[in-house]
Order: structure tokens, then sequence, then C-alpha cells
């Protein structure tokens, strides 16, 4: 099956090898750019295909350019973390469901998502309630899609061999921002400073660093609601950080928390807006994504 | 049915899912083989930082360090088991009491007692831990506790890197007290000071030779 | 206050239990500037110290997988290990009880203490006997309990509640503790200054005579050890050794959770707990004692080990691992609610992230306003990584989440907003079909959202989301349709 030479690969990657297998041949980091084409499945997540489809269209451009096929599976929907996040675990089923259904197909290499939570829910939740809900089948087939699903920087950085965006994608965005990096991509994913390292190689780009950066930004999906007051003075921080950072946009991989974080910042009239990585990384000298 | 048994019955009925846990991985660091030198250094260091006074001698230096250690102290308990000469340097103006089975000082008189002195049995350098077991040269718990100055000998031979290494040379039947500097507190703003109740001074020989 | 479900062992009582929903303590808690801003400083030093101290060591990730499996073990083996401490303590000279619940430990203690006449004793710190409200008990008994601890000693001087459990006063600061001394110790330098360690000096000096002269003592554990019959208490201040060193009686009250099963596990534990709680490399003091050893310490040596809820939270599957913990605070200490809302907010004994989960699982999520706690968190997950032993909290949260709207479920008849909201979420997310059909609504949303394109004010429960965020406009079309337009028809 592809997704095991895929899975392979990857640990190569992670393990610092300098070539890999993949469908029974052996690659240098140069020849897969060069010669191999992927067929990557977006996973668009729910609002980002609601609110941000420019997101959405970012990343089908970024992985385009390198020369990669993206399809997009019409029976996806959302990964449920919300139903699941608020205790809703029978009503989060068929969103689960619907979710594995959609994406457990031979039809593609790897799956991709913009979004930290959504990927690490496809990776931990959605084993984690199959099994909770007593489905050993469900379960089996949960860890299979999970394995092959990416976050964006992820699959750019350990799968695509991506160093440098300017060079490698055409990035260019000729502003100061800052970053925020969510908590699901930072802990759960164990991303690192995959998302910081490719911003920071866009072209004429400025990167202010943000204090207390690994602080939740207060956002946690229906503790927003549920717990309003405390998450309100967690977000009344992460602005305080931003703002202090002179930069004129706050960049991150999570579209939740930029929602979260945007609307705030919004709210309160100041300057800074958020922007998801996937749209910094997509904007060229050509077609600059303005703020 | 007694409490025992309920609270036993409760486990066995909450454990009905028969769950398995897998074996324990022990891979962490449990032998070293750092030198003598470094051993002293990462000790001295870890000590230091503690706000702990260091010094590190020979054997034949010990009469004369324990002597300037107890300058101002009008007396001085150590156990039955110690080695007497290491207080011959010690003048007349500081009274000597012994504690030993079949004689032992009060409450009150230990807390009427300037300072300790007693041996140890091992010390982890790398987290600065000096382990007291009990053994005849380091008495009883009470006496290492009520004085307000300890003066503690460590044998150079007895240091190891790794707590790890320090477990197979302790006697756990008696009571152990691990020291790592002179009693402090974190309790006022998560800021560590020292001097509450267990002594205030602590001085450590690190003793060479012995 | 407890509900006994058939098959399901009972809960724990005493001070495991929110008395109103988290929320509205939190909303209190958020008003008070000054705990806030000491909050934020502690909690900021420690976590500089702990990052600091656990750099150090190339082997943390190796030594935590140790103690979390040494955990899992230990409770996959409970039964057994209890047992074999038990041999071993008594074999050594101490005497085993055992309690079912918070009264009847404390019906222990408090026949122990009569026995041997005195009327007072001096206590370790120890969060099971803050949790079973011993101190109260003892007082309605006619015993004076005398806390040794520093930050103990402020709580009780203060006439406050704890809000921490390694450092129970940590919502106080200096000069707030200098003027407790100042008012509540019996005898006290008036010139005090709020410096720490001219703080630690007052209590020094205002608990040694009771340390000399105290007959009974109580502590906690931090573990005992099956193979041995060891029991150890580790601390900073020296008043752990003096209550488990002078007095002649000792009794130490322990959950069942704590034991462990041979003496070399300690190795892992006494790596993690010290760098985990108070960042440092060790703490100043730690003592152990098996038993009764002759001419050595107290002669008359008792433990109870208690059980208080632990069964029930043992049997929950997904949730038992929180018995897993080692009371190190790091969760807490690096939690971003905790850091705001302080450890007040959470009712129980047990504050923050591991309190979140520990004190439903104990007392059963249905209990109380101990069913709003799960929600306490954003799922940052900032605690399972700071966690020694690895439990993941975030993911015991979401469960008990589950089996809160699960208990809820039956108990009100007509649903609720959020139920309405999940139930219909169900069916929009269920099918890309339906959230396409819904998607189509999408143009008037942002007609809605005005001139500004953002939308200020949302009915209902998401009237808590507008209080302070706007919402953008939605566009035009979705990502779905500009697909099916631009990629599909091409
Ligand atoms: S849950 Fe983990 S981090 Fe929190 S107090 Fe317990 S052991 Fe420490």
């Amino acid at each position: 099956m592809w997704s095991d030479h895929l899975e392979y690969k990857v640990r190569a990657i992670t393990t610092s090898l300098d070539y890999y297998e993949v469908r029974g041949i052996v690659w240098s980091d140069h020849t897969l750019k060069e010669s191999f084409i992927m067929r990557i499945a977006l996973f668009a997540t729910c609002i980002v295909d609601a609110m941000y489809p420019e997101t959405a269209k970012s990343t089908v451009k970024i992985l385009e350019r390198l020369g990669h096929e993206v399809i997009f599976p019409k029976a996806q929907a959302c990964c449920g973390q919300m139903h699941m996040n608020s205790g809703y675990m029978p009503e989060a089923l068929p969103v689960v469901e619907n979710h594995i259904n959609a994406f457990d197909t031979e039809d593609y290499d790897v799956a991709v998502a913009p979004s930290g939570s959504c990927v690490a829910s496809v990776k931990h939740q959605h084993p984690f309630l199959a099994e909770r809900l007593g489905k050993p089948e469900l379960k089996e087939r949960a860890v299979a899609v999970g394995k092959r699903t990416y976050e964006l920087s992820q699959l750019l950085v350990d799968v695509l061999g991506i160093t440098n965006a300017a060079e490698q994608l055409g990035s260019y965005f000729p502003q100061t921002i800052t970053y925020h990096p969510s908590c699901h991509g930072m802990r759960s994913l164990k991303l690192g400073d995959r998302q910081l390292d490719l911003l920071k190689t866009v072209g004429g780009i400025t990167v202010n660093e943000l204090p207390e950066a690994d602080q939740c930004c207060g956002f946690g999906g229906t503790f927003s609601i549920k717990n309003s007051d405390v998450s309100t003075a967690m977000l009344e921080d992460k602005m305080k950080n931003i703002c202090s950072t002179g930069a004129s946009a706050c960049a991150g991989g999570d579209a939740s928390c930029l929602m979260h974080i945007g609307g705030g910042l919004s709210r309160t009239g100041a300057k800074p807006r958020t922007l998801h990585l996937a749209d910094i990384l997509a904007s060229t000298m050509e077609e600059t994504v303005s703020l | 049915m007694s409490a025992k048994d309920e609270i036993l019955g409760r486990i066995r009925s909450a454990l009905a899912d028969a769950p398995v846990a897998q074996e324990v991985p022990r891979e962490y660091r449990k032998t070293s083989d750092m030198g003598e030198a470094e051993l002293i250094d990462l000790l001295v260091d870890r000590l230091v930082d503690y706000k702990a006074g260091v010094d590190v001698i020979d054997a034949a230096q010990i009469p004369e360090y324990v002597a300037a250690k107890l300058a101002g102290a009008s007396s001085v308990v150590y156990p039955h088991g110690l080695d007497t000469g290491w207080l011959s340097g010690l003048g007349e103006k500081v009274e000597q009491r012994i504690d030993a089975p079949g004689a032992r000082l009060s409450i009150a008189e230990l807390d009427e007692t300037s300072a300790v002195v007693t041996s140890s049995a091992v010390s982890v350098a790398e987290s600065g831990t000096i382990i007291l077991d009990g053994e005849p040269n380091q008495g009883r718990r009470a006496i290492s506790l009520v004085p307000d100055h300890h003066v503690c000998i460590v044998p150079i031979s007895s240091i190891v890197r790794l707590l790890p290494e320090a477990m197979p040379r302790l006697a756990i039947t008696r009571p152990q007290t691990w020291i790592s500097g002179p009693s402090a507190t974190s309790d006022i703003e998560l800021e560590r000071v020292e001097g509450v109740h267990g002594p205030r001074t602590l001085d450590v020989l690190m003793v060479r030779g012995l | 206050m407890t509900q006994v479900f058939l098959g399901m062992p009972a809960g724990g009582q005493g001070n495991l239990f929110e008395t109103e929903p988290f929320p509205k303590a939190a909303h209190r808690e958020l008003g008070n500037t000054q705990m806030r801003k000491n909050l934020r400083h502690a909690t900021h030093t420690i976590r500089d110290k702990r990052l600091n101290v656990v750099g150090e060591l190339p082997d943390w990730e190796e030594l935590r997988d140790a103690g979390s499996a040494i955990k899992n073990l230990t409770m996959a083996n409970l039964e057994e290990r209890l047992e074999e401490f038990e041999k071993n303590f008594t074999a050594r000279g101490g005497i085993v009880h055992w309690a079912r619940d918070a009264d009847e430990a404390n019906k222990i203690v408090t026949e122990l203490v009569k026995a041997t006449g005195s009327k007072e004793v001096v206590k370790v710190k120890s969060m099971a006997t803050q949790e079973i409200g011993l101190n109260e008990h003892l007082e309605t008994e006619g015993i004076e309990a005398f806390e040794t601890d520093l930050a103990e000693l402020i709580v009780q001087l203060g006439n406050d509640k704890p809000s921490h459990i390694l450092v129970p006063a940590i919502h106080k600061n200096r000069t707030e503790v200098r003027d407790i001394f100042l008012k509540e110790m019996p005898v006290v330098d008036p010139n005090l200054t709020d410096e720490p360690a001219k703080l630690a000096e007052a209590a020094r000096k205002h608990l040694r005579k009771k340390f000399l002269s105290a007959k009974v003592a109580i502590s906690g554990a931090n573990f005992a050890l099956a193979d041995t019959g060891t029991l150890g208490v580790v601390e900073s201040e020296g008043n752990g050794r003096m209550c488990l060193t002078l007095p002649e009686t000792l009794i130490t009250v322990m959950g069942i959770e704590k034991v462990l099963p041979h003496w070399e596990d300690i190795e892992v534990f006494m790596q993690l707990l010290p760098r985990s709680s108070t960042g440092e490399r060790m703490n100043p003091y730690t003592s152990l004692w098996t038993g009764v050893s002759e001419d050595d310490g107290p002669q008359n040596v008792h433990i109870v080990l208690l059980d208080n809820g632990r069964t029930r939270a043992l049997a929950d599957r997904f949730g038992r691992t929180a018995l897993n913990c080692i009371r190190c605070s790091a969760c807490m200490n690096v939690c971003p609610v905790y850091e705001r809302t302080g450890g007040h907010a959470y009712g129980s004994t047990y504050p923050g992230p591991i309190g979140a989960i520990l004190s439903p699982l104990l007392t059963g999520i249905e209990v109380e306003e101990n069913g709003s706690l799960p929600y306490a968190s954003s799922l940052c997950g900032a605690c399972y990584d700071a966690c020694p032993v690895k439990i993941n909290i975030p993911e015991i949260l979401v469960h008990l989440r589950g089996e809160d709207v699960d208990a809820n479920r039956d108990k009100h008849k007509l649903p609720t907003q959020m139920d309405l909201l999940m139930k219909g979420g169900s069916w929009a997310l269920g099918k890309g079909k339906n959230l396409g059909l819904l998607e189509k609504a999408l143009p008037l949303g942002r007609l809605m959202s005005g001139k500004e394109k953002k939308i200020k004010k949302l009915p209902g429960i998401a009237a808590g989301w507008t209080a302070s965020r706007d919402i953008p406009a939605p566009p035009n079309k979705s990502f779905r349709d500009w697909w099916s337009d631009e990629k599909e028809s091409k």
C-alpha cells in the first residue's frame, strides 16, 4: 500500500536519513521534489470551508505550485472536535464516521489540513472516541486515516522537504508579522518550529518574536462560550503581547484560534489582524496578499 | 465486612476489566563513568547553589576544619560511632556530647546544643544530595535535626553521580534522611529562601582518603 | 452529598466539592486583581525554574516513561501491593488501619490521638488530611491541630483556604503574609519586615516549642514502598523531619494509590518529583521510615490507608490514570486557567487541571457542581506536557465532559441550547452534503454583518463569544462551492 511506503519515508526523514523509499524506489531529497507527483487529499476543515475559503485555496495553490495533484473529497465535513470537546460523544460519532468514510480510501497518498487542532483530532481523538464507544473496527480505520493525515507545515517540511519558502514556494510577503503557535499543533502534534521556520524564510517578511508565545489564546472551542470570562482574560493577554511586537499581522496555523484572536483585536480596534500561515506562504511577488 | 475487605473488594470490582499494564521501561541512566574530579566539582556546585558551606580536604585535615567550623559553638553532639579523632581539634570551650544507645540526649538537651557532627552514607552529585542512613557514625535522626548547625563529613569515595547508583548502597530498614542543603522554603512567592526549622547552617567537608 | 450507584464504588466525601459552577466562581476570582498579580508572579517564576532543571536531565523523557509505567502497573495490581505493604509495615512494628471514606478516617485518627491523652497534634502538610477535613473534625473533638508547613501555617493563621497543593498560600504575597503574622502570631517582632527570610524566621520561632514538646504528629506520605513497608515524606523546611522524628506517636494518613511496588522505584520518583514541583534538583529533606525503629523516632507508628472515592476513580477505564498523580503541582503551575482564577475557584482540595479531573472522578461527576470542573480548561495541553507521570489530562477532561453530558441527558426534560446546537451540528457536520447545503446561506450571513463586515452581537449562548470578540463577515461562497465551480467544471 502506498501509505505504508509513505510512512517509511516520513520516518526516514524524521530520523534524518537523507534518502527514503516510496513505491519501491529509493529517492533522494532532490528526486522526490523533481519527479514524484503526489496525490494529496485536502481536508479543508469546516471552519475554513465555510468561513475562510481563501486559506483552503492558498493550501491548494502551494501544493500545486510544487507540482502535486490536489483532490477534495466532497464527502468531508468536519473532524468533530467541537462535539467531542463539548462532551457530546454520541452526536460526535456520525461526524467522525463521516470523516473516516471520506478519507479511508486508496484515492490519495496523503491528506493535509491547514489546521493543527483538526489534524490532532483526526490522529488522537478519533481513535479515542471509537474506543470509548466500543467500536474496535472504527478505531482501526481511524488510526489508519490518522497516520496518513498531515498538518500543512508537517507535510511541507517532513514530506516535501521545504526548508526555504521563498526559494521553493516563491513565497513573498513584505510585512512585519508575529506568530502564535496554536496549542494543538505545538503540543499534540509536536510541530516544533516548523511553522515559524517556514514563515521566517518567506521573501520580504520580518518576523517579530511574540512574548509568551506558548500561552494558549483562550479559544478552546466551546470553552470560549462556557467559560467566557476566563477565555477573555487569556485573550486579553495574548492581544497585549501581539500588540507589543509592533507587527501588522499575527500569523498562525489554526483558523479557529485566529478567528478568536482576530475577533478580539477587531473588537478592541487594535491594529494587527490575523492571517493564516497558508495565506502567507501562498502570497507571491506577483500576487501579494494584502492586509 | 471489615473496611479492609470492603476496600479490597472495591478494588477487585474496579479492575474487573483486567487492565494489562506494559512492562516498566527503565531506559533512564542507571550508571555513569564520571571521574572523581568531576564528581567533586559537580557536588560542590550543587551544594553551593543550596547555600551550604563546602570544603574539599584531606583526611588529616578533618580535626582542623571541624574546629574551624565550630569556632563559635559552645557545644557539639556526635553519634557514638563517629571517629572521635575528628573532634580532636576542638578547644576546651566546646563541650562534646556523645549520643549513644542507652545514653541518649533528651530533646531539650539537643535543643541547647549548638552543633552536630556526623558522617554520611552516600552522596548524589547530580542533585547535591547527602544521604544519612542511620549507621553508628551518623546516629539517630534527632541529633542531626535539632541543633542549628550541621557539620557533615562526606567521604569522597562515597560520592556517586546518579541517584540510581546510590540506591544499592543504602540500608533501607533504618530510617533515612536525604539532605540537599540547609532547610529552606519556597512557600512565599515560590522563591527559595534558606533557614527554617531544620539546621540553618550546613557545612559539608568532602574528604579524600576516607 | 454522596450518591451510591449500584455496581459503582462509593464516591469520596469531605473537601472534594465545588459548591457553585466553575464559571461563576471564576468570574468572582478574576476580579481579585491582587490575587491575580500574586499568582502570575509565582507561577511564572516556577515555570522557568522547572524548565531549567528539567532541561538538565538528558533522560527526562525516559524517567517520565518509567514513572508512568510503574504507576500503571501498580494500579493494575493494587490489591496485591497493598497487602504486601501491610505485611511488611506490620512486620516492622507499624500498625495499619483501613478507612473506607473521610468519616471513617477522621474517626480512626481521633481515636488514636485520644488514646495518647494528648489534646494537641502537630501536622506535616498532607493533601489526604486536607481532603478529609481532619483539622476541622479534630477541633470538634477538642483536639487542636497545628499546621507546621509555612504555607499551611499562613493559611491556618489567616483563616483562609488553601489554593494550591504545594504552596497553599500561593495567592498571598509577602506583604500580605507579613500582615497575617503580625496580626495572628501570639509572640512576634512588631518590626517584622516582609523579607521572605525574616518571615521564615518568624515561623521558626513560632513553632519551635511546639515541635520540641509535641507528643503526637500527623503526616501524609508521598509514597509507600510495598516490598519494604517503607513510608516517605518529601519536604523542604524541616518541619516534616521534626514531626516524623520527635513525637512519640506518628499517624500517617495516605491514599491507597500512593503505594509503589519496589524500594528502587523511588529512584525514579525522587528525580521526577522535586524538579516538577519546586523546580529544584532535589528538595532539602526527604525522610524515609520503615515501621518502628528502636531508639530512633516515634515508637508508636500508625498508617491509615484511605479509599474515599479512589476505588471509584479506579473503576473508570478512561479516568483511572488520574490516580497516578504524585501531587507535584506542575500542571497547575503551567495552567493558563489556574493562573487566572486561582485555586479557590475549583472548590475542592485539588485545584487546577488535576483537580478538574480528580475531584469529579473521586466523587462521581453527578454530585454538587463537580460536573462543571471538566469544562474549566481550554484543552491547551500544557498540563499533559508538564506532568511527570504523563497523565493525559486533556483526554480525561474530554472523557468526563462526555460523562457529564450523558448524566444530564437523563435529568433534563427539555434539551438545553447546547444540546440543540450539538444535535443540529451533528446533522450539519455529519455529511458533506448537509454542510454544503447549509453553506448556501453564507451570503445571508454576510448581509447581516452589515457595512462594517463584522458580527458584533449574537443571541443565546453565543453571546458569550460576542461579549468580547467580533465574528468576521462570512464569505460569499464556501470553499466547497468554489472547488465545484473552478476545479470540477474545468
Ligand atoms: S497531575 Fe501530573 S503534573 Fe499535575 S500534580 Fe499530578 S503528577 Fe503533577
